[in-house]
């Protein structure tokens, strides 16, 4: 009965830590008062209408965006060969190969952003734009490729051979048949790379620039200079979009079978 | 080479790497042949396949089909089929699909494509099951949509690769039949690899047995079963009692024991084996003690220690039976024996 008693008492405490913030977060946004506060000050929904209004954060939203996506197609289009390579063949330098495009998990963001800053921004006089978007693709990559090799491993190598003696190319091959197979697994990773990216914050942190900036770091700036609720509606809506996101993706994806 | 000969294999070695899973194996084949390749896993059956389909590169030799030499020529213009032992079909596309698939990279007009893949799944008795995914489908369903896949392309050869080790007992005997009716039908020169020699010879024109990638013998199922040449053919055929066989006497344990003078024994003979059918029981000039006796149907089977070693002899049932602990007569006549001309 008290094993019983506890149980419940630590997934309550457990569910507690995890929805929250949340929350807590949602009840700020919904306040009809002047500054960032919680319990709220009355209820209105002026603070959600007023996100948009915000140019800065429209900038930074499309920034983001844009980021998110093509950042997450890059990385798509590097990782699924090297996914497919990894499965198919048996390269000499294999581990090695996982390793290193693991790394970007692997070392904190911290020092990925710094690094980019002090030996590819500084010295080379790349934009922060282009840095932006090389981070988030090589941050993005170690999450396609295994997603991608995850659906590749469930998938047996001998239909292709079977398409090439039908007729097809090698080439043909992978693009007829194992493609359409690993569709789900690719629409996966760009689901969990898009999150990933659109959620970045400390390697955005270093390349931030005039005028650019993705969304969570223009949400700090915009935290230290105004402290209104307009943060809290804006952190709640991104919130409930990727709830949705994910929500659709193991709808239609069996999204937890990837990640 | 002769002129019948359809497709050729001259002296194809097959290597992965430095292991030589095939060495320098020779088969002609005629036009419109059932031919099985038969062997215990691991002998080089699926090797020489990939070969003939051109997924593998001999590491010498050449392969010729129809008067063109096919050595090099690449697996999507060979016009040889292959059905998967584990099938491989396309898990995106339905059972039309499957069998559409190499048609369309033909790109042929639509009509005559619905024709074909309609001929082809009405061959193979599937023409109700157009629409199912292949996860929807039973292994004997899966198999035949591989069949029909590869014959709808009209290949020149058709190879299966142990097409009926992935079924349960009754579904193979049907789709034994149903090979068999299929090849008269298309009348596609076929090559089915098995390690079941009762599917091989109650299927094949010839029969092509292999070992660590060598042919041991090739011949009509008669041949192989009633004249087993090697000492591993007569064994996987299922003679029980093998001998040595010098200057016309038996080896055995405890020296050389000469036969009962019948039919000479040739000088070129190394070995004699008898299948227990073949033994003479309650007459002749051994003896031995029944140690074992079991029931199989048809007959029943005795286990004898005799001065040639262990002896299995069977015969019909209904008979006086013997008794364990007894001792009988025997004989091993030369004229049942098959006469082997390698031991090794
Ligand atoms: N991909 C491979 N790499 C290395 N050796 C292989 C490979 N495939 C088969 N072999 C070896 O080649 C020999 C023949 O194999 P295989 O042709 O598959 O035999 P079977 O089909 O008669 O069972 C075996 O000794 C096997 O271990
Ligand atoms: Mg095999």
């Amino acid at each position: 009965m008290t094993g019983r008693l506890l149980s419940y008492a630590t997934l309550t405490l457990v569910l507690a830590f995890l929805l929250g913030p949340f929350l807590i977060i949602v009840a700020a946004a919904l306040s009809a008062g002047e500054t960032l506060a919680f319990p709220p000050q009355g209820l209105s929904l002026k603070w959600v209408f007023k996100v948009f209004e915000i140019e800065s954060f429209r900038k930074s939203f499309a920034l983001s965006m844009f980021l998110a996506v093509f950042g997450t197609l890059a990385a798509l289009v590097l990782g699924v060969p090297v996914a497919y390579a990894a499965s198919r063949y048996k390269l000499p330098f294999r581990e090695t190969l996982r390793t290193i495009v693991s790394a970007p998990i692997i070392v904190p963001g911290i020092i990925v952003g710094l690094a980019l800053l002090r030996y590819l921004v500084i010295p080379l006089d790349v934009g922060v734009g282009l840095a932006l978007f090389i981070a988030h693709t090589a941050l993005i990559l170690p999450y396609a490729v295994r997603v991608v090799s995850a659906s590749l491993e469930n998938l047996r190598s001998d239909i292709e051979e079977a398409a090439v003696i039908l007729g097809s190319s090698r080439a043909g091959a992978f693009f007829r048949v194992v493609l359409p197979n690993i569709r789900n697994g690719i629409l996966a990773a760009f689901i969990l790379g898009f999150v990933t990216s659109f959620n970045q914050v400390p390697v955005s942190l270093f390349l931030s620039g005039p005028g650019v900036r993705t969304l969570p770091i223009d949400m700090i700036w915009y935290m230290e200079i105004t402290y209104d609720p307009s943060v809290a509606a804006l952190a709640a809506l991104l919130a409930f979009l990727s709830i949705a996101i994910v929500f659709l993706a193991e709808r239609f994806l069996g999204f937890s079978r990837y990640v | 080479m002769s002129d019948l000969t359809y497709l050729s294999l001259k002296d194809v070695t097959l290597a992965y790497g430095k292991s030589v899973a095939v060495d320098r194996l020779s088969l002609d084949i005629t036009r419109g042949e059932l031919i099985a390749l038969l062997g215990p896993s691991g002998c080089g059956k699926t090797t020489t396949m990939r070969a003939i389909t051109g997924l593998m590169r001999p590491a010498a030799g050449r392969i010729t089909l129809d008067g063109a030499d096919i050595t090099y020529l690449p697996a999507n213009k060979r016009q040889v089929g292959l059905v998967f032992q584990s099938y491989a079909l396309f898990p995106h596309l339905n059972v039309f699909e499957n069998v559409a698939f190499g048609l369309r990279l033909k790109r042929l007009d639509g009509k005559t494509l619905d024709t074909r893949v309609d001929g082809g799944l009405d061959l193979v008795g599937l023409s109700h099951l157009t629409n199912r995914k292949p996860a929807e489908l039973s292994g004997g369903q899966q198999q035949r949509v591989a069949l029909a896949r590869s014959l709808v392309m009209d290949p020149k050869v058709l190879l299966l690769d142990e097409p009926l080790s992935n079924l349960d007992a009754r579904l193979r005997l049907e789709m034994r039949t149903e090979l068999q009716r299929v090849q008269r039908e298309s009348g596609v020169t076929m090559v089915f690899v098995t390690h079941d020699q009762s599917e091989a010879l109650a299927l094949a024109d010839r029969i092509v047995v292999m070992k660590d990638g060598y042919i041991e013998q090739l011949g009509t199922p008669e041949d192989v079963y009633d004249r087993p040449s090697t000492r591993f053919v007569a064994d996987f055929v299922g003679f029980e009692n093998i001998f040595a066989v010098e200057n016309g006497k038996l080896k055995t344990a405890d020296g050389e024991v000469p036969l009962n003078p019948g039919a000479p024994i040739e000088g070129t003979v190394k070995g004699l084996a008898w299948r227990p059918s073949k033994v003479t029981l309650g007459s002749g000039s051994f003896s031995g003690i029944v140690k074992g006796s079991s029931f199989a149907g048809h007959a029943r089977e005795y286990l004898l220690d005799s001065a040639l070693g262990p002896i299995k002899a069977e015969q019909p049932v209904p008979h006086d039976a013997y008794a364990i602990g007894d001792r009988i007569a025997f004989d091993l006549a030369p004229e049942h024996a098959a006469r082997l001309n390698r031991m090794e």
